[in-house]
């Protein structure tokens, strides 16, 4: 499989996988010594606020066996828009945050809130009341909407830099 | 009571994402985002446990709600698929979601069986 992401000349190594990259120096240094347990503790304080929310979520619009799970369907769209947005600002164009910014945000609110596997178990749960329909649905929806709000907040964000830098 | 297990499952399922995800990652140098594909992979089959065990409200707010949900990720999965595209590598984006899927699906499907048989 192809090497590393810090391809052409002139172009810094920049983040795929947005939680960590071991192929960006910083990222891959982050638990170094000492370091190691602020980040982690940020990711750990994060990490239990995004779960919250997404419980929080799941209560205040509970869904009824066999309906479409809308709060989890909200939940990841949501997360997903968001990340797009945050990781313009923090990580590419070799812009820099500050260093507990991406394991706080990123990996753990946003990380925690939302979730792949009570996606999978409700899809799962579908199926055995025979909602075929609905859980096709539920899960080709989720996949498409979740690409399309990190690829439309990740674009508006690059282009509000950009004007933002020519102005 | 049910809070304080989702914030306890979800404090520890985050930071054991981020350090699987590091370890997998330390022994594979590829672009493919298989840390983030293994979390998934693995918090789906253990959420499916967890349900087929038929447990308590507790600790499936603990291990389920909080653990799982935590340790698995919509996010991450969306951004690195959006990166990798953009980044000249589309067969792997399309790869990533077909891959994820079937494996998270299947591995949600594995959990719940198991956890059925043993427990039946």
């Amino acid at each position: 499989m192809t090497r590393g992401p810090g391809a052409g000349p002139g172009e810094e190594a920049e983040a795929i996988d947005p939680d960590v990259d071991l192929h960006v120096p910083v990222q891959r240094a982050e638990t170094e010594g000492a370091h190691k347990w602020p980040v982690l503790a940020a990711i750990s304080v994060g990490g239990a606020l995004g779960a919250t929310g997404r419980y929080g979520a799941s209560l205040l619009w509970p869904t009824p066996g066999g309906a479409f799970p809308w709060a989890v369907f909200w939940v990841n769209v949501v997360g997903c828009g968001l990340i797009g947005v945050l990781m313009v600002l923090v990580s590419e164009g070799g812009r820099s945050a500050p260093p507990l910014l991406r394991p706080f945000l990123g990996v753990g609110v946003l990380g925690g809130f939302t979730t792949f596997s009570t996606y999978a178990l409700d899809f799962s749960d579908l199926l055995e009341r025979e909602e075929a329909g609905t859980a096709l649905a539920y899960a080709g929806g989720t996949v498409v909407a979740a690409l399309g709000a990190v690829w439309l907040t990740a674009s508006a964000a690059r282009a509000a830099l950009k004007r933002a830098a020519a102005r | 009571m049910n809070w304080l297990l989702v914030i306890l499952g979800g404090a520890v399922g985050a930071p054991l994402r981020y350090l699987t995800d590091r370890a997998v990652q330390a022994r594979h140098d590829s672009v493919f985002p298989w840390g983030t594909f293994v979390v998934n992979a693995a918090g789906s089959l253990v959420l499916g446990a967890v349900a087929g065990a038929s447990v308590s409200s507790h600790t499936y707010a603990l291990l389920g709600t909080g653990l799982c949900g935590a340790l698995t990720t919509y996010s991450t999965f969306s951004y690195e698929t959006l990166r990798l595209a953009e980044r000249g590598w589309p067969f792997l984006a399309v790869a990533n979601v077909a891959a994820s899927l079937l494996v998270g699906l299947g591995s949600v499907f594995l959990g719940l069986e198991l956890a059925r048989a043993l427990t039946a």
